[in-house]
This record gives structure tokens, sequence and C-alpha cells, in this order.
């Protein structure tokens, strides 16, 4: 099969090369950020770290590492590199404990940015003939706006959809032929059912491929996707604390994101010990920015376990891979692509009048997630009529979406009946199987 | 005037009911009334008793969420159309009712209504100016 790129000199280069690249686009981004960057620059100092230490990629183990507290205590421009005149944009990711992550981005990050999407979708064989329907959200949420700046540099028809409005993604698809879809992999598989329903067949929609990520999902589901929609169904990676989507992406092989290497530096640790793990192993996701100007974030820890891997790629890349996420090191969980932290929970449980005596169940049902919160009442709480306590269910679940962005079902229970192990609550039931 | 009853939360689980019934029976209480409301999560259940107190504290004792409520009782008689004239006293009064549940009264040919309304009192009053007979705590412990 005949091999597109979007940037082939990068995305083929032999490895020993990527590694000079990065070497010296690290001392350069290391050098920018002391300068810059009074956080980051006392995290080195008590370090006893100076750029000059950094000669390449052998010295980044020296670097202190960046973590999502650093991000909160540094909101909103204590991790900023550049002048805000200099900025054209921010993005955010949704509230964690009522604070959200902003970044920040000169036109020269958005433009890098932009360009590690069209890396994506060329991968997944767009061109600029394709008609791409980009069905992320748009607004502060990265999703929407880097495939639809990595959409137009491709040069493809760009569908700015935006998430939601199933009738009219329908409408639109079907109307106007898009060849690509990006968004969700549950919300694409929410659209095939639809579709299916509709009685559209594989066959009658000219859709090939899709591009999918921001939330967990399998090869189960993937296969489910594929044939479904009758397209190849590929997965990307990114945060927005490194820029949003287009970290890595999949390719015709299937088996794991390249990453951009010539922009994001991934190292693998111990999430214990911090201590680099050999390729191959499996441990917590860091990257290093390579050449960000506004946010350039050094060692950021992702808190995603993965593993790396340099085997020869089919697809003629050299860029590493990682291999879908495995887990997470802390409690967080990604419902609906939405970040949950149990600590938002309770803090809306606190301000509603309730005891946090919680337990979250999550599940999948038809390739969608279910979120359910059980709450223990307050014995002064309790009333005999049944529609005072539906009303106080729905009441909390509305602070809940206020506080989430996305809505739990609520569930009142009796007091101390929520499960208890060694005095301490499980607050937690994940039943969704991904790995 | 007003009856108690007690209002217990019940959880969606196999046995619930049977272990609330089996508290009851073992600190000797006597059901006179009982209704349950229920949605997919929980059931509420609402019970007449013959002794409030002792009911109250086995379950609370037990760990059960309970609440006392003053609801209003009346006496009808055995007969068609005797609900509906009671019924039609508080529609007319413009009383606004949240459930009912009626037992039959075991010698008389009588029958008793639990109403619970917004406002016990204005319910108690249009009932007896219409010449129902309400019943009281006493009554119930007399069955």
């Amino acid at each position: 099969m005949e091999q597109n790129y979007y940037q082939k000199e990068i995305e083929t280069m032999p490895v020993e090369d990527i590694k000079r690249l990065q070497s010296e686009k690290l001392v350069a981004q290391v050098k920018h950020v002391y300068e810059n960057v009074e956080y980051y620059r006392r995290l080195m100092d008590e370090k006893g770290v100076k750029p000059e230490d950094i000669k390449g990629i052998e010295d980044l183990h020296k670097l202190p590492f960046l973590s999502k507290s650093d991000l909160r205590d540094a909101y909103p421009y204590g991790l900023l590199a550049k002048p805000l005149s200099e900025c054209v944009r921010i993005q955010s990711t949704s509230g964690t404990t009522g604070r959200r992550v902003v970044a920040f981005y000169t036109q020269h990050d958005i433009d890098l940015w932009e360009d590690c999407c069209a890396r994506a979708i060329v991968a997944a064989g767009g061109t600029k003939d394709d008609v791409c329907q980009v069905a992320y959200g748009y607004g502060l949420f990265t999703g929407g706006a880097g495939l639809n700046g990595g959409s137009h540099k491709v040069g493809c028809l760009t569908l700015p959809m935006s998430s939601g409005n199933t009738e009219r993604q329908i409408q639109f698809m079907t109307d106007l032929g898009a060849t690509i879809l990006c968004c969700t992999p549950s919300y694409a598989a929410y659209l095939g059912e639809s579709l299916k329903e509709k009685g559209c067949t594989p066959d009658s929609i000219p859709l090939k491929a899709g591009i999918f990520g921001a939330e967990p999902w399998t090869e189960e589901m993937r296969k489910n996707i594929e044939e479904t929609l009758g397209i190849k169904a590929y997965d990307i990676y990114g945060l927005t604390e490194t820029s949003g989507p287009g970290v890595a992406f999949e390719c015709c092989e299937q088996t794991g994101m390249h990453i951009n290497e010539d922009h994001f530096l991934a190292e693998i640790i111990d999430p214990e010990t911090g201590e680099v793990l050999p390729e191959g192993e499996k441990g917590e996701l860091v990257f290093t920015s390579l050449d960000k100007e506004a946010f350039p974030l050094l060692r950021y820890r992702t808190r995603d376990i993965c593993v790396l891997s340099r085997k020869k790629c089919s697809c003629g890349r050299t860029l590493v891979k990682m291999a879908k996420p495995m887990g997470r090191t802390d409690d967080m969980m990604i419902i609906r692509g939405v970040n949950v932290f149990p600590s938002q929970i309770e803090t809306v449980l606190l301000n509603e009048g309730y005891q946090p005596n919680y337990q979250i169940i999550v599940d999948r049902v038809n390739n969608n997630d279910t979120f359910d919160i059980n709450v223990e009442m307050n014995p002064e709480q309790f009333t005999d009529k049944v529609s005072e306590i539906l009303s106080m269910e729905r009441k909390l679940g509305e602070a809940m979406k206020t506080m989430l962005g996305i809505n739990p079902k609520i569930h009142l229970v009796a007091p101390k009946t929520i499960a208890r192990s060694e005095g301490k609550a499980v607050r937690i039931i994940d039943k969704r199987k991904l790995i | 005037m007003a009856i108690k009853q007690i209002t217990v939360f019940v959880e969606n689980k196999q046995g619930a009911l049977v272990s609330i019934t089996d508290i009851l029976a073992k600190s000797n209480i006597n059901l006179r009334a009982l209704s349950i409301a229920e949605t997919n999560d929980f059931g509420i259940l609402r019970l007449i008793v013959n002794d409030v107190e002792t009911a109250k504290k086995a379950l609370s004792d037990n760990g059960y969420l309970i609440k006392v409520t003053d609801v209003v009782g009346v006496k009808i008689g055995d007969a068609p159309g005797k609900l509906t004239a009671a019924l039609s006293v508080l529609d007319k009064s413009g009383i606004n009712m949240e459930y009912l549940y009626a037992f039959m009264a075991r010698t008389e040919r009588h029958a008793y209504v639990v109403l619970r309304v917004e406002d016990n009192e204005i319910a108690e009053s249009a009932l007896e100016r219409e010449g129902f007979h309400l019943i009281t705590d006493a009554d119930i412990n007399k069955l």
C-alpha cells in the first residue's frame, strides 16, 4: 500500500537524526524556559541544575518533573514563557477541583500543533480531496480546534460540526459525503448505531476513516466501529498541557501511536521512584515539549501508564510508538471523554449539604459510559414524599453537572449503607473493561 | 387530632422489606396499615402501627432511616361512594393531597383512610365540617 506523509522528512527520519534534532531543540527549550519561567527556574535551582548542564537528550533525566499540581499552583500565568502580547489563543481542560488547566499558544505553537494533527489525518489516508467532519467539541476543549486546524492544513473540506446534535451530524455526513470522521470513539459508536437505525449501510455512505481519541477505548470497540461505519478507525493521543490531540497518532498498522518526536520528547518512568525505565518497560509516560514558545512544559508527568516501542513499522515512519495507555497512576477517571476527579464530587457534596459518603459507579453500556453516584442521605433530609427525594436527586445531579461538565445519575441511599473497606469507603467502581 | 405515621427508607434489594417486618414483629408491633411507594432505586414504606415509640426505636436501633409524620386519619362508611365523598371535601377546599391509603375496620361497617396533605389542620376542619369522623392515635391503639 502506498504511504502518504504530511511531513515525510520528519516522519521517516533516521532515528539517530531525530535524536540529534531532539538534542538541539532540548538545549534551546531548556534555556528558553529557564530564562522566562520563574516557576521552573526555581525548581531547577532547587535541584542544582543549570541550563548549561543540559547538553542533549541524555541529560534530560537531570531536569525536575512537572505534574498536574504544579499547573494548578502556577495557574494561570505561572508557567507562561512568552509575554501575553505574543500569545494568540488559550485552550483549557475540564475543571479539576474547581481550577482549570489553561494552556497558552503563540501562532508558532498553533502551527506546530496543527501540523501534528495534519500528520494524523494524512496517516489515516486523508488528502485535500477529503471531506473531514470534526465532531469533537469546539471551544476551550482542544479536540475540535486541533483537528479543525489539521484538516485545514491537509486541505480537506472541513465540516466544523462540534459535538452533539446527532440528527444534524448525520444529515451533513450523508448530504455532504464526509469521508473522514473525527470525534470520541464512544460518539463514533453512537453515530454508527444511529445510522444503522436509519437504515444506512456502510456501503451507502462514503466515510472511509475515523480519527478517534480523548478517551480510552478497546480493540473490540474499534472492530465494532469499523464494521458499523465501514471504515478504518485510528487512535489519536494528546493532552491540553502539551498542546492537544496529535501528540501521537496511529498509522495504517494500527498497532500503537507514533509520537511526534520532533516536538515532544517521551520518557517512561517508574511512577513511584521517578527513575527512567528502559524501552519496552511499562511505566508513567512523561513528555517534554521541544519547541513550544508560550507554554513549554519540561518533563510533564501525564499519569498515563504506557509502553514505548521502536520496533520497525511497516508504514515507514521511524517515530517511536506508544501503546494505548493501560491505566492511570491516580484516581482520575475519564468518563465520556471528560476528566473527573473524586475530589470534585466531594466538593459538590459538601456545598450541597451532604456528607462526602458516596460511591461512583462507571460502566459502559452500548459503547457509552454510564455514570452513577450513590450518595448517603442525611437523616434530616429524609422525607415520606417520593417526589421530594427525586427532586433532591435532580438538584444534586445539576450541581454535579455544573462542576464536572457531565451529568451523573444520582441515587440517594440510606446513611451508612455504602460499603466500606477498612473504615474507608470504596469510592470508585469502574466496571468498564478496556484492557 | 392527626395520627402518627412511620416512614422507612427501603433499599431496592432482595429481602429489604422482610428484614423490616421481622424487626417489628420481634418488637411485638402490630401493623394497622401500610403502603409502599417505589422508584427504580428505592422504596418508601409508610406504616401505621399500634405502638409508634417502640416501632421507631426498634427501627432506628437497627440503622434504618425513618421519619415520623403526622397524617390525617378519617373514618368512612364501608359502601360505594364513601371515599369519593371524603375526597370531594378536600377537592372543594382546594387541599392538595400527596398520597393516601386505606384499610378496613375490623368490627364496624367502616373503613379508615390515611391522608397525606399539605396542611393537616385545614384538611381536618374541612372534613369535620362535613360530618366526617377523624381518628386519633388512641383510636388506632384500640384497634
